[in-house]
This record gives structure tokens, C-alpha cells and sequence, in this order.
């Protein structure tokens, strides 16, 4: 069992069991758009259910006085940084709506605090990529274009609550139709802003991973994701990008389900 | 653990944190670039030296009119689509700030074709939502280039509505014109189709399929029609300044009624003159110079011209001033032209043996509608406001039925209030039977909601024989 650096202690769970408020998402493969590597094995690892809400962040920030708002360097986080809060220790939105406007190094310093880590690119969108139903859910095209229509709305003025979109095969709520997420390293993938011309980019639309062909509705969807990462410096806020944490299945909990 | 390193982190942000400006030597005036929603331009430059102009641009993802009771999530430069129209001089020295709206949900970028550089600076440019970026460049060709968003999947960005023109102008100048306007066409691919209402989201199998439901100038149905139109007075030359956004389909423009005295062809140095139709591909852009020189409305269309009478690509330039008959006469004479030994069609051809029942005469109706009104009325009658007015619940069809029929017989024109609504345009006379007009307007007045009489051959052969009302069409 792993206990975190503090916070939340997942103590009392059952072996093999998630801790509280995660889930377990298999061992399993990620195919990365840009990766000449082709095919990454993912060990089994957990999940929170849902994005960090403001209530949980509030949380944060009230212990670790560094991270509110008027005391984080700008170095870690831009000037945007939970700027919807109407003081250092009040948030803006509903407590249970995700905390957005926070930076790469905040979403990493929260989940370092309750024990966590943030997921990888690939953990994430191993998870994102199931439907309610399926562990993939790519092949239907009704699951696609209820993202792309996401991705193609603006930011609504007030944000849902957590839990409001749809829950996964993993159990996993909100991978799509809330915020987008912070993952690790999500800047592995640089599309460069000329994307045309990127080697990684071509190679994902005309070539693909085998099967994979430009018409293909697996694709848009994923570009967006990595399109809209490589916008990103670790310092950014955006006002519809939040995170949750994730951990390592430890060996003995391997195994399969 | 895993994740990246500080150290990496670091090194990335010392990368991107570093604004490269641009080597400017000499000190430059400095002037902001006025930006002005389409279909205007900017004013003319006057400078006779190079500056230093600094262009502000806002991307905006907003949901916006695409045809009446329609709406889309339009992405847009500006928050206009086409975005603003930019205006520099060659030479200048051009510094960009792109801004990405927080409301925003994607990053966005720049690609400008009159940037020599790599990307047009989309590289550069690449903004997260809440964000801005700056960048500089020397335009150095002049001319008249696409603007467009180059983020990844380039296609929808741009599907959605993200180009505008940026024009370079040459060094010495351009010939004055009295007018000068700024048209763009662009496609869109909805998950309904052509009118139907509400909130559309882009669909893109159709976007891959290059099968668009909407073809528009200047970002919607009817965006340069009826109190929108463009304007000019009888005498002046009007300048357009055409662009095309695709993200698909290649525009065979067109002004019906006017020829085009001169075609900057594909917005380079080279002349054409006169010219009855352009091309302008997708990423493309073209000016058309011409001299009005009688009143009338002009039409502006894609003459690929299923897109223009279905899927919305027409616009009006509307022109002022006194009838010049030495250019254009109207119609002066009419009649019967008979080649030795022939007698008229009309005469020879016996009527189509009489549709018994009022459904015989629905059915052979809608097959004459669905071939020869439905292009200019619509597939439900509902017609293209202020172009084509509506069939269904038409007040003035229902006020007077035996004026509508003589309208469908003799053609009209003029002024008419539909619905609350004015038309000025032209229907000419449709060559149709007597029953086949009975069966038609049948159909009409009986479908998408109408209830109506049946019309009989005899009624229609009756109006015919009163000739022509006053609004008949003349030409
Ligand atoms: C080329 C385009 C075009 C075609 C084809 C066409 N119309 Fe029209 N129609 C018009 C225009 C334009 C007007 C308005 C004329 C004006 O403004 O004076 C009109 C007016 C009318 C009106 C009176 C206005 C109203 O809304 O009630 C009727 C009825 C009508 N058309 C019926 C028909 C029928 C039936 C057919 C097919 C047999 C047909 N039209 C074919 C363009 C067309
Ligand atoms: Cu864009």
C-alpha cells in the first residue's frame, strides 16, 4: 500500500481494492499518435473518479499557504492563476465544480500533497478513450461526436459540478464534456503550431498505426487533445483546463481484475 | 514516480518564454492597422514611406446566425468570419498579437500567406485559450492573400470559419475606384441538413466527403442580400476584393449582369480584362474591377450554380441612379418569331391529358415543383428571405389566387410584401402547360401545411386569356 507525502492516507482499503474515490483501470496498451515507438504496455494504475473540485483545492491552499493566489511566483503559475476566486481563499465557482485556472506545477505540488501523482499522457488517454460500455469506444461514432461537439463549444460561463457528464467502463467520470486536464507530460507530444508540417502530425493522419486512415474519427478527436496540450507551457492557466490525480498500482496488486 | 523533470521543465519554458523580435534598424513610424468587420474595408494608405504596423486580432469561438433559424458555433478572427480585412503596404513591418479569448475552448494559430517565413507564422503564433502571442514579419510581395487558422486538424478550424484576407499593397500605389468591398466564401458541413433549424454542429464525415450543406459569402445565408446588400451609384467602379476560405470547394465567381473590366488573376500582378467568370481556389483570393453602368441589382454568385440556388452562395450588389436605355433597353417588342413552315409550340402541342383526382394532381405536381420552382422557392416552400419568398402560408399567394397563377404564367416582378417581408426581384414566365400549372399550383397550395383548393386547367386557361397583370415580367 502506498501512503502519500500527506493528506489524503488511502489506509483502510481493501488489498487489491482502489483506494477511495479511485478507480482501477487495467494493464493494458497506448498507441501514441506521435510516437515512432509504437505500442507503450501501461501497467494497471488508479484513477480518481473525478476531477479535483474547488472544494478539495480550497483545501490545498489553505494548508499550503504557498499556493494561493498572491504568494505563487510567477514562475509557476501566470497572472491567470484561479483568477474566478474572488479572494486567495474563496472560490469562485461551486465547490464541487472542477478547480480550472491552475498551472502545471499547482496540479502536480495538490496531487504531490494528497499522495498522488499526476496521470501520464498515455494513462489518460487510456482511460479517456472507453465509453460508458466499451473498454474502447472509438469505433462508435456516436461516442465521437459527442467530443467533437464538445470541443466545439465554448467554455460555458459557469462550469457543471463534477460527476455531471458520463461515467466510463473504468468508472471514470468527466474524461470528456467538463474540462480539458492536465497530465504529466504534456508537452511529449509538441505540435509545433505548424502542424501541416509536422512529421508526427502527418505520420498520425495519412499513416497512422497500421489500420488507422485519415478519414478515420479516432483521430480528430485525439488531435484536439494533443493540439490543444501543445499550447501549453507548465506556468499556463486556462479557464477550462483542471486535473485529477492518479497512482501506481504497487506490484503485488498487479494482476488482472 | 514518474513525470518530468524540473530540469526539463525548465529548459522548455526558457525556450518559449524567449519573444524573438524581429531586427528592425531604422526607426519606423508606428501606426495600429484599422480593422473593420466585412464586407468594408479599411481606408485607403496615403503613406508614401514604410511603417511599423501593429495588428491586433481576437479569436473568438461564438455562436452566430447561419441561416434563418439556424445557428453554428462559428470559430472567428475577429469574431467576425471572414475575419477583418488587414491593409498594409509593402515594406512594412508588420508586428502580430494574436489573442485566444478565454472563453475559448481550443488553441489557435496564424497562418497569413503574405508572411514569407515558415508558416506564415503559424508556428509563432500557436495561442492556448486565455493567452497571446506576438510575432513580426516584412511583407514584402504585394498582393491580395488568404488568411487562415492553422491548428490542428487544420480543416475544422477552418471549416469553422477561421480566414480572412490581408492585403499587401504595392509600393506605388493603386488606381482610385469609387467603391471597393470585401466578399469571402466559405462552406459549412452541419449534422443537418440545409435548413434545418436550430443549433447545427459541425459534421465532419461530411467536411471529408467535401459535401457541404451550406456554400455562403461572408459567413451566412444571405449575409450581402436585401438591407445587407452592397451599393454602388450608376456610373461608379466598384473594386471586390474576393476571397475564398474553402476549406473544400474552388468558386467559380460571378456577378450576373456584369462583366468584370479587369481580374487581378488569382490577386497577383498579372491583368485580365473582361472577364464574365473567376476562379478563386480555396486559400485563394482575387480582385474584380468593373464600372456600373445601369441601376439594378447585380447578383453575386458561385456559378457552380446548384450551390448558389441550394446552398446559399449569393449576394446583391445593388446599383442606384437613372435607367440608361442606350446600355440596356428592357424589353422593347414581343412576338411570335414562326420559321417557314412552323407553327407555334404551344398551339401544336396538345395539353397533357387532365390529372382526374386531386391526388393525381399533388403527385404531378410536386414532380413539376421539384423541377422547376424548388431551385428558387425551396424543397418546403419556405424560399430565401429577401431573395426568393416563401410558398408556404404566403399571405399574398392566398390574397389573390388567380394573380399568383398569372404570376407563374406571364412571370413578375417588381416590388411585392410577403409575409411582412419585401421582395424586388424576377420570376420569369415558366413555360408550362396550362394543366401542368393547374397541378402545380395545386400542390402548392395543398402541402407543407397550406390547405387549399384544387386547381383546374380550365381556371388557369382563364387567366391567361385576361393577360398579363401590371407586375407581369417585361423584359
Ligand atoms: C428563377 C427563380 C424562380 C423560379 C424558378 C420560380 N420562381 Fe416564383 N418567384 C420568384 C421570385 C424572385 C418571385 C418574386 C418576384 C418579385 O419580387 O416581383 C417569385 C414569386 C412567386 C409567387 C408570388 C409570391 C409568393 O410568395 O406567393 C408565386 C406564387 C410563385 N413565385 C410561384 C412559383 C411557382 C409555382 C414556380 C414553379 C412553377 C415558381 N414560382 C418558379 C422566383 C422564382
Ligand atoms: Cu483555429
Amino acid at each position: 500500500m502506498l501512503i502519500g507525502a500527506g493528506g489524503a492516507d488511502p489506509a483502510g482499503a481493501e488489498p487489491g481494492a482502489p483506494p477511495p474515490g479511485m478507480v482501477r483501470v487495467d494493464a493494458g496498451t497506448y498507441t501514441p499518435m506521435f510516437d515512432v515507438e509504437g505500442a507503450q504496455e501501461i501497467p494497471a494504475f488508479y484513477l480518481d473518479e473525478r476531477p479535483v473540485t474547488n472544494r478539495e483545492y480550497l483545501e490545498f491552499v489553505t494548508a499550503v499557504p504557498e499556493w494561493r493566489r498572491s504568494r505563487v511566483p510567477p514562475l509557476f503559475a501566470d497572472e491567470g492563476y484561479l483568477a474566478g476566486w474572488v479572494s486567495d481563499l474563496e472560490p469562485g465557482g461551486a465547490p464541487n465544480a472542477p478547480v480550472v485556472t491552475v498551472s502545471w506545477f499547482a496540479s502536480r505540488a495538490y496531487c504531490e500533497w494528497v499522495g498522488k501523482r499526476l496521470p501520464t499522457l498515455a494513462e489518460w488517454e487510456r482511460t479517456a478513450v472507453a465509453s460508458e460500455t466499451e473498454p474502447d469506444g472509438r469505433e462508435l461514432p456516436a461516442f465521437h461526436q459527442r467530443i467533437l461537439d464538445w470541443y466545439g463549444q465554448p467554455t460555458p460561463s459557469t462550469l457543471a459540478e463534477v460527476k455531471s457528464t458520463f461515467r466510463n467502463y473504468w468508472g471514470a467520470w468527466d474524461m470528456h464534456g467538463l474540462v480539458w486536464e492536465w497530465v504529466a507530460d504534456f508537452n511529449t507530444a509538441l505540435v509545433t503550431g505548424e502542424s501541416r508540417g509536422d512529421a508526427g502530425l502527418d505520420r498520425g493522419l495519412f499513416c497512422g498505426s497500421g489500420s488507422v486512415g485519415a478519414a478515420d474519427f479516432r483521430d480528430y478527436a485525439a488531435f484536439m487533445r494533443y493540439a490543444f496540450r501543445s499550447s501549453l507551457q507548465g506556468r499556463y492557466t486556462v479557464r477550462n483546463l483542471g486535473f485529477r490525480g492518479a497512482r501506481d498500482v504497487v506490484p503485488e496488486e498487479q494482476g488482472g481484475k | 514516480m514518474q513525470g518530468t523533470p524540473w530540469s526539463r521543465l525548465i529548459a522548455t519554458i526558457a525556450l518559449f518564454g524567449l519573444t524573438a523580435t524581429a531586427a528592425t534598424g531604422q526607426e519606423l513610424p508606428v501606426e495600429h492597422a484599422v480593422l473593420v468587420a466585412p464586407p468594408s474595408v479599411p481606408p485607403a494608405i496615403t503613406r508614401t514611406e514604410p511603417a511599423k504596423v501593429i495588428v491586433d486580432v481576437e479569436v473568438k469561438e461564438y455562436t452566430a446566425r447561419l441561416a434563418d433559424g439556424v445557428e453554428y458555433v462559428f470559430w472567428g478572427f475577429g469574431g467576425t468570419v471572414p475575419g477583418p480585412f488587414i491593409r498594409v503596404r509593402e515594406g512594412d513591418q508588420v508586428e502580430f498579437h494574436l489573442k485566444n479569448h478565454p472563453d475559448n475552448k481550443l488553441p489557435h494559430n496564424i497562418d497569413l500567406h503574405a508572411v514569407t517565413g515558415p508558416g506564415g507564422g503559424a508556428a509563432s503564433s500557436f495561442t492556448a485559450p486565455g493567452h497571446s502571442s506576438t510575432f513580426s514579419f516584412q511583407v514584402l510581395n504585394p498582393g491580395v492573400y488568404v488568411y487562415h487558422c492553422a491548428t490542428a486538424p487544420v480543416g475544422m478550424h477552418i471549416a469553422n470559419g477561421m480566414y480572412g484576407l490581408i492585403q499587401v499593397v504595392p509600393k506605388e500605389g493603386l488606381p482610385p475606384v469609387d467603391r471597393e468591398y470585401y466578399v469571402m466564401q466559405g462552406e459549412f458541413y452541419t449534422e443537418g441538413r440545409y435548413g434545418d433549424e436550430g443549433l447545427q454542429p459541425f459534421a465532419l464525415e461530411k467536411a471529408l466527403a467535401e459535401n457541404p450543406d451550406y456554400v455562403v459569402f461572408n459567413g451566412s445565408v444571405g449575409a450581402l442580400v436585401g438591407d445587407n446588400s452592397i451599393r454602388a451609384d450608376v456610373g461608379e467602379v466598384v473594386r471586390l476584393y474576393v476571397g475564398n476560405g474553402g476549406p473544400n470547394l474552388v468558386s467559380s465567381f460571378h456577378v450576373i449582369g456584369e462583366i468584370f473590366d479587369t481580374v487581378w488573376a488569382e490577386g497577383g500582378s498579372q491583368m485580365n480584362r473582361n472577364v464574365q467568370t473567376t476562379l478563386v481556389p480555396a486559400g485563394g483570393a482575387t480582385v474584380v474591377e468593373f464600372k456600373v453602368e445601369v441601376p439594378g441589382t447585380l447578383i453575386l454568385v458561385d456559378h457552380s450554380i446548384f450551390r448558389t440556388f441550394n446552398k446559399g452562395s449569393l449576394g446583391m450588389l445593388a446599383v442606384s441612379g437613372d435607367e440608361q436605355p442606350a446600355i440596356y433597353s428592357g424589353k422593347q417588342d414581343d412576338s411570335v418569331y414562326l420559321p417557314e413552315g412552323q407553327v407555334t409550340l404551344t398551339a401544336s402541342t396538345p395539353d397533357p391529358p387532365a390529372a382526374l383526382t386531386k391526388a393525381e394532381r399533388m403527385l404531378q405536381g410536386e414532380r413539376i415543383y421539384n423541377q422547376t420552382c424548388f431551385a428558387c422557392h425551396q424543397a418546403n416552400g419556405q424560399g430565401i428571405p429577401a431573395v426568393f419568398p416563401p410558398l408556404v402560408q404566403s399571405d399574398y399567394l392566398i390574397a389573390d389566387i388567380d394573380r399568383a397563377i398569372s404570376g407563374v404564367i406571364y412571370g413578375q416582378q417588381g416590388e411585392m410584401m410577403v409575409n411582412g417581408q419585401k421582395y424586388n426581384g424576377l420570376m420569369t414566365p415558366q413555360t408550362l402547360k396550362d394543366a401542368e400549372i393547374a397541378n402545380v399550383m395545386t400542390f402548392v397550395l395543398n402541402s407543407w401545411g397550406n390547405t387549399g383548393d384544387t386547381i383546374t386547367p380550365d381556371r388557369v386557361a382563364r387567366v391567361r386569356k385576361n393577360g398579363p397583370l401590371d407586375n407581369a415580367f417585361q423584359q
